[in-house]
């Protein structure tokens, strides 16, 4: 068989097609559609037989419940609580004995620089720098990772994603976006990169642009242990352990819902504005409910999305680490470096309630969300009285040390909720959008609104004298 | 499809869709509807032995993966879920184009035991692209569930092609599938699909066109799938045969792999 | 469509929870291709099974799949409700 055909040939297939097209009409796609699913009926017809036909439909009978007018939106609220309080609730112990196992190696690691007499300088870049941004990372980032990300495999396999989308579409569409779009969000809880690459599901550009450019406004899952850990610290009150944990969820629930509103508002103002247009049409299967498979759903999303995630979670967190503890310990005058850009980022991080270490982080943080915390932590300890961080206890006391209230970590928690995009993530919208313009609208647009939010919250917060 | 020239279709899969074939591997295509299973049975087939890219040009993502069967090694694409080859979408022609141009061994088309009238769908259209077809009656266990039977053997008579029933989440008829993977890519068995025909006015088009078609396409593909195509106006096709068969576009890689053909954004 | 038929609505117009004979399509490009694909064509039985809850789109059962459609495009579809 010939594998090539000759140009001359694709002329005169050209030329064949160009006759077949004046002498017909539309009509014959519809004509051939009909005959193909007519015929595919007739078959079915005649291999399939049905017992039982009177049998409702157990999956309109769930429908019913989870898609229903007064259900379905309590019921979508409760399973997202659901999945975080699992996860808070389950990420704890796990991430102290991770803290607490890190913590005995880093005493023998420091041991065995004594005893070969390495230079202070190379346990503090290798121990203190780079081994602790990366066991930070991982003792903060892997339990809830390893707990969201399945627990969201199980819904999606359950079959329940589409029926979100399918009770959200008015409103995406009001805002004009796209159902689906709430798909994306979902998939952006888990990392943002992967939910700018979903976005693929949305067939019209147009919506498929206003996903893109918003997906950062849910928290993924490199930002949302900052939420967390703020809001335990923080927000909770002197309240029993089971009640702290839902208060946190519930903290954590409220942040994600105000991300989900920035999220419509903006798609608005895109629709309005940069992208007008007539909304798209809509066609969603919604396939039927199935029991999930826990084990091999469980061990595929730890393989496929939490080794993955924290593979490159840990190769931005050790030149990061390294970075900060060299900026943290290198004076000019009687001052570190890092300490110096802290005070002159001061004024302005002070006007937005934050200070001049936090906007500090987020900028060294840009690489990966998830260390900013550490390199928010690496730059106090550094500045400070040295310590030894064994409990959440003495973690809130070095925040409370460097003048913290209560708007300090609520405007750090609206600052990550609403801030550019990380650098991976910023490079998948440049991938998928192929457009400069785009990808620079998508790094500055959240910035300003971020700036904006913290602003307006500070400023109203002190105004009323509330700190 | 099997007397084409080994290096020349290892060539062809790794410029123009990305996927590199080892020699001797069988290459099955992995088509049907979403949501019928299809990702259970490729996981099933595969098991960890995947990886994923991206259709070259395309935002569509791809997952491949490889198994062995009776010492036959085998490549398994994994096309995305679609409800017609009908290009409406970059999900439809990357299925269609593999399907087509990709010269698979083997297109394995998994349809959901519980909707069967939907699912048969893509399935008559692929039977009208390649004879190289085989059918997978997937999620017999759901079926099962809602009182439905399927008469296997009397589907794969209708069809003139092997049918295989299966309830891959609980990993039944996967032997079966693979022995028949292996007749088909092996030639042991030649499915003759059954051919559809339409109404009177299309049928007399299609003979009118065909003997014209016959010569210029030379065997590459179905001079009355593409006929059909040119009557029901898809304009997609003469530029895709233009991108994967003709000489140059086979001598130069990058003819297919720069080209983008994903939708333009709205300007700023 | 060449026969009149006198009880003619816009699939948009059927209740939850009963079904209809699909007799034309008005939709057009992109949109018209979509409902091919899904089945939707003449003498297709499609049935309203729910809306969603702030009343758009509706789930209507095609082919043996539930598939969600907003009014707007529901409202191109004609269909001759079938008593039961």
């Amino acid at each position: 068989m010939a594998a090539s055909i000759e140009r001359g040939d694709i002329h005169r297939l050209h030329a064949i097609a160009r006759q077949v097209r004046e002498e017909n009409t539309e009509a014959v796609r519809d004509v051939i559609v009909e005959k193909i699913y007519q015929h595919s009926q007739t078959i079915a017809d005649e291999v399939t037989s049905r017992t039982n036909q009177n049998k409702v439909n157990q999956d309109d009978r769930l429908d019913a419940i989870l898609t229903s007018r007064y259900l379905g939106f309590p019921i979508m609220l409760v399973l997202l609580g659901i999945v975080f309080w699992i996860t808070i609730a389950g990420a704890n112990v796990p991430s102290s004995l991770l803290a607490d196992g890190f913590g005995w190696l880093e005493g023998k690691l420091t041991a065995v620089f004594m005893w070969v007499g390495a230079p202070a300088w190379l346990h503090g870049v290798l121990v203190l720098g780079l081994y602790r941004g990366v066991s930070w990372v991982i003792s903060v980032m892997l339990p809830p990772m390893a707990i969201f990300f399945p627990l969201f495999a199980l819904l999606e396999d359950a079959g329940y994603l589409p029926r979100v989308a399918f009770n959200l579409d008015r409103l995406f569409r009001k805002a004009g976006g796209h159902g689906k779009q709430s798909l994306t969000m979902a998939m952006g809880f888990g990392c943002n990169a992967a939910g700018i690459i979903s976005c693929r599901i949305i067939e019209s550009p147009r919506e498929r642009m206003i996903a893109i450019l918003t997906n950062n406004f849910v928290p993924c899952n490199g930002r949302w242990p900052t939420l967390i850990l703020l809001s335990s610290l923080f927000m909770v009150g002197a309240v029993g352990m089971g009640a702290s944990v839902t208060v946190a969820a519930l903290i954590v629930v409220g942040m994600v819902l105000f991300g989900i509103a920035m999220t419509l508002f903006v798609s608005w103002a895109l629709s309005k504005t940069l992208l007008r247009g007539v909304p798209s049409h809509f066609t969603l299967e919604l396939p039927p409910y199935r029991p999930p498979q826990f084990g091999r759903t469980i061990v595929r999303s730890v393989y496929d999305k939490t080794l993955f995630v924290l593979k490159r979670a840990i190769i931005t967190a050790a030149p990061a680490g390294v970075i900060t503890w060299i900026l943290a310990n290198i004076m000019v005058g009687d001052k570190s470096v890092l300490t110096h850009v802290a005070d002159w980022f001061a004024p302005f991080a002070h006007a937005i309630g934050l200070d001049g270490y936090i906007l500090m982080a987020f900028l060294l943080g840009l690489p990966a969300n998830e260390i900013v915390v550490p390199i928010l932590i690496m730059g106090y300890m550094a500045s400070g009285a040295m310590m030894e961080l064994d409990d959440m206890g003495a973690l809130k006391a070095l925040f409370l040390d460097h003048g913290w209230t209560w708007l300090t970590a609520l405007n750090m928690m609206l600052f990550s909720l609403l801030h550019y995009p990380c650098g991976t993530t910023i490079y998948t919208i440049a991938k998928e959008t192929k457009s400069t313009k785009w990808t620079v609208l998508s790094v500055l647009m959240p910035l300003a609104i971020a700036i904006v939010v913290c602003f307006v919250v500070a400023q109203t917060v002190r105004y009323f004298g509330w700190v | 499809m099997s007397c084409m020239c080994i290096e020349k279709r290892t060539e062809l899969l790794h410029h123009k869709f990305g996927i590199a074939a080892l020699a001797g591997q069988k290459v099955v295509a992995l088509a049907g509807n979403p949501n019928t299973g299809k990702s259970t049975v490729f996981n099933a087939l595969t098991g960890l032995n995947q990886h994923t890219g991206n259709w070259p040009g395309k935002t569509v993502g791809n997952a491949q993966g490889t198994f062995t069967h009776k010492g036959q090694p085998f490549l398994l694409v994994d096309l995305p879920g679609t409800y017609s080859l009908l290009p409406n979408s970059a999900d439809e022609q990357v299925a269609r184009d593999f399907i087509c141009f990709g010269q698979p061994d083997v297109t394995l088309v998994v349809v959901d035991a519980t909707a069967m009238e939907r699912n048969l769908n893509l399935a008559l259209q692929v039977m009208e692209i390649t004879d190289q077809v085989v059918l997978c009656v997937n999620l017999m266990d759901e079926a099962k569930r809602k009182g439905i039977e399927i008469d296997i053997e009397g589907l794969s008579k209708k069809l003139g092609i092997p049918v295989v029933a299966t309830a891959a989440r609980q990993k039944q008829g996967l032997e079966e599938l693979r022995d028949c993977l292996l007749d088909v890519a092996c030639g042991n068995i030649t499915p003759v699909p059954f051919t559809l025909r339409y109404s009177q006015e299309v049928e007399q088009a299609i003979s009118e066109l065909e003997p014209k078609l016959t010569p210029l396409l030379k065997g590459t593909m179905k001079a009355r799938w593409v006929a059909l195509r040119l009557l029901d106006g898809d304009d997609t096709l003469l530029e895709d045969i233009e991108r994967y068969m003709t000489e140059e576009a086979l001598q130069d890689p990058s003819l297919s792999r720069e080209r983008e053909v994903s939708p333009s954004w709205p300007q700023a | 469509m060449a026969e009149k038929v006198q009880n003619a609505i816009p699939l948009s117009e059927l209740a939850p929870g009963s079904k209809a004979k699909v007799l034309t399509l008005f939709a057009e490009g992109m949109v018209r291709r979509r409902l091919l694909d899904l089945g939707v064509v003449p003498q297709t039985i499609i049935e309203c099974i729910r809306r969603s809850p702030i009343g758009d789109p509706t789930a209507y059962r095609i082919r043996g799949t539930t598939i969600g459609l907003r009014r707007d495009d529901a409202k191109q579809i004609m269909v001759e409700p079938l008593v039961e």
